[in-house]
């Protein structure tokens, strides 16, 4: 953590810190109002809006019908008239049913409209397998909504950063997608990893978007990933360690604004480079990634090939081995980073 | 709900300024389009000439948008379709800005990003967009808007009949009624989707049937005349502005040009558009306005001529503006 931790910290989960950088912000703003499927009574399928309705009522805490092409159409609406929509997408995978609200109008008006209007919005989403929920609710897909121009893309992997980054979030006047993954919101009914549940300070704060975190120093081998692969890295870091060898992790935070330098600084220092990510993997973040670093070879110095590792373009299965064998394991980073300590480059 | 004087001129007036628009627009667009300037075997290229792209008129529509937009205000919302002009120009939208944008030019309301079917006005809160059925849920939003802000403000989302079948429409319409929004949906029924024909894409003969389905009054309009919108769409608007919620209005219109300029319109019996030329409602909302007194033909003429001047003024706007600078491209992906 580089920020000195504030006497009012506390441990919450990365679910109850998204809830209270919400929370924080409706109370700051009359505008900021939340909605989407189950925010209201339920709390959010995986609590990202907890005790919102309680603290703000039905008018401001809206649950939804079914319909998620008719409230995201809402959201843009409602934004264009300068309310400030937090709307959410219950789990990714379900933006084939909206996705032209979002990519053609939400994501290309500003554009379009030449910079003469704006959409300030947020829509949250939660991603990731990794219990048995198969090929319909276990994506991550961050990648998709980083390829279109116009969205501002947020993959936090603990309670601090996505406090901070919910507040940014909230107060960009561009349209944002937060996207959190369902191992590291701290659930009840789902295990975690515990490095994501951390210390949050009680009072709001905004973490600036493009700023990517070296969340672990080392000197070996550069380890460029997001979300919960941040939670395994760390797990997998320790075990190489053990080995001798060291790696450095860096976490982006958020895709859209992304930091290149952070990853071509690390990379150059250490000379290796695997991209950890679990997305799908043609096509997506860990080619740009790779490509960054192709692009900077005349300053930056590679000891051995660029490593990705990533959901190998299968759909994720349901059944326990098959979904622990498409999904990248810390025992895959592992391995991964000890093949790169042995490859060369010509 | 009978239109005052001063509602039945603004509605001749604005037809007249929206027909004398597109009539322009059609011979406009084809300059540079067609043989022998451009490569041999084509008939036509649609990325050439001072107005590029596709291009949608509404020449033949115009009563539905005045007979709505005569009981909107500056701050009411209006969401229009692929084919915007008509409600654009009757909603108030800067029409050389507007004219500038079809240019492509840095003047234009979105500085040549947007293109005539990409309009966006925020100073009198008009917008439209290219996908079919996509405004209904934005309207929705715009009237929750005015719902939470306490406003008496409404919204209306403006497509064609082709669009009541798009799963956008339905859940907007359930949002709307389930809400109690502001909201008006106007169905333009101007018979084709392209080149298919309603009654080969709609289950039932009247959109306005699918109103009951979600609990909100539905209004057939059967002619396409400026007054019949207009009692339909007074009572609509001030249903919503007295907070009682959405209606779903269809109006059969005509489409006196194609689906697009170019379109060969191989589909329509031959003779269709003259035929539907024959029950223009312009001279026929014209001839109301004499007979009440309210214009003599020399007032008519020289109306005409004004209106005619403004149009042409608006299109030497957008021809003599600028364009931006290439680059340019590079601007407005993000708000700062």
């Amino acid at each position: 953590m580089t920020t000195a931790t504030p006497a009012k910290a506390r441990t919450l989960t990365m679910a109850q810190a998204i809830s209270e950088a919400t929370a924080q912000e409706m109370e700051r703003d009359p505008r900021v109002f939340v909605m989407g499927e189950d925010v209201g009574k339920y709390g959010g399928i995986f609590s990202a809006t907890t005790g919102l309705l309680d603290k703000f009522g039905p008018d401001r805490v809206m649950d939804t019908p079914i319909s998620e092409t008719g409230f995201m159409g809402a959201a843009l609406g409602a934004a264009a008239e300068g309310l400030r929509p937090i709307s959410e997408l219950m789990f990714v995978d379900f933006f084939g049913v909206c996705f032209d609200q979002i990519y053609n109008h939400i994501a290309k008006n500003h554009y379009m409209s030449g910079g003469a209007c704006k959409y300030p919005l947020v829509i949250t989403t939660g991603i990731g397998g990794g219990y048995n929920d198969a090929a319909q609710h276990s994506q991550c897909l961050y990648s998709i909504f980083a390829h279109v121009p116009g969205l501002k893309v947020v993959v936090p992997s603990n309670a601090y950063d996505a406090k901070g980054l919910m507040t940014t979030a909230i107060r960009d006047d561009n349209p944002v997608v937060f996207l959190y993954h369902k191992g590291i919101m701290g659930l009840s009914w789902m295990s975690y990893f515990e490095g994501s549940t951390n210390e949050v300070p009680e009072e709001p704060y905004a973490l600036p978007f493009g700023e990517a975190r070296v969340v672990r120093e080392g000197s070996d081998v550069t380890i460029v990933t997001l979300s919960q692969m941040v939670q395994k890295s760390l797990v997998a870091a320790e075990e190489l360690a053990a080995e001798g060898i060291s790696a450095e992790i860096v976490d982006l935070r958020t895709l859209v604004p992304l930091d290149r330098a952070t990853v071509l600084k690390s990379v150059a220092k250490t000379g290796r480079l695997l991209v950890a990510d679990e997305d799908y993997l043609s096509y997506g973040l860990s080619g740009e990634i790779a490509a960054l670093v192709a692009e900077h070879l005349d300053t930056v110095r590679l000891k051995a090939p660029v490593r990705r590792l990533a959901v190998p373009d299968v759909p994720i299965p349901f059944s326990r081995p098959l979904e622990q064998f498409a999904i990248p394991q810390v025992d895959n980073l592992v391995a991964s980073v000890r093949g790169l300590m042995n490859a060369k480059v010509y | 709900m009978d239109a005052t004087a001063g509602q039945l001129l603004w509605m001749y007036e604005k037809m007249i300024e929206i027909r004398e628009y597109e009539e322009t627009m059609a011979r406009v667009y084809l300059e540079g389009k067609l043989p022998p300037k451009i490569q041999k075997g084509l008939a036509f290229d649609i990325g050439a000439g001072p107005v590029p792209g596709e291009m949608h008129l509404a020449a033949g529509q115009e009563p539905v948008a005045v007979g709505v937009c005569a009981h909107l205000r500056q701050d009411d919302t209006v969401v229009g379709a692929h084919r915007p002009h008509h409600f654009a120009i009757a909603k108030g939208v800067d029409l050389d800005a507007m004219t500038a944008e079809m240019f492509g030019k840095d003047t234009g309301l979105g500085r040549g990003k947007g293109g005539h079917m990409h309009l966006f006005d925020p100073a009198v809160k008009f917008s439209c967009g290219g996908i079919v059925g996509a405004g209904a849920p934005q309207a929705c939003g715009a009237a929750l808007a005015a719902k939470k802000l306490g406003r008496d403000s409404v919204a209306v989302a403006f497509f064609g009949e082709g669009a009541a079948n798009q799963g956008a429409f339905h859940e907007a319409l359930n949002l709307a009624a389930l809400w109690k929004l502001p909201v008006v949906f106007v169905v333009e029924d101007n018979k084709y989707g392209i080149s298919v024909e309603k009654s080969a894409s709609t289950a039932i003969a009247s959109n306005a049937d699918r109103a009951a389905g979600y609990g909100m009054p539905g209004v057939l309009v059967e002619r396409n005349d400026a007054l019949a919108v207009f009692k339909a769409a007074g009572m609509a608007v001030a249903r919503a502005r007295r907070g009682e919620g959405p209606t779903l209005i269809e109006v059969k219109t005509d489409r006196y040009f194609g689906h697009f300029q170019g379109d060969p319109e191989t589909y329509r019996p031959k003779g269709e558009a003259k035929e539907l030329r024959q029950h223009d409602p312009i001279p026929a909302l014209g001839t109301l306005v004499r007979d009440l007194g309210l214009l003599d033909a020399s007032s008519d003429a020289s109306l005409r001529e004004r209106l005619a001047a403004r149009v042409q003024a608006a299109y030497d706007f957008g021809r003599n503006s600028p364009y931006p600078r290439p680059e340019d491209a590079l601007l407005h992906v993000f708000a700062e």
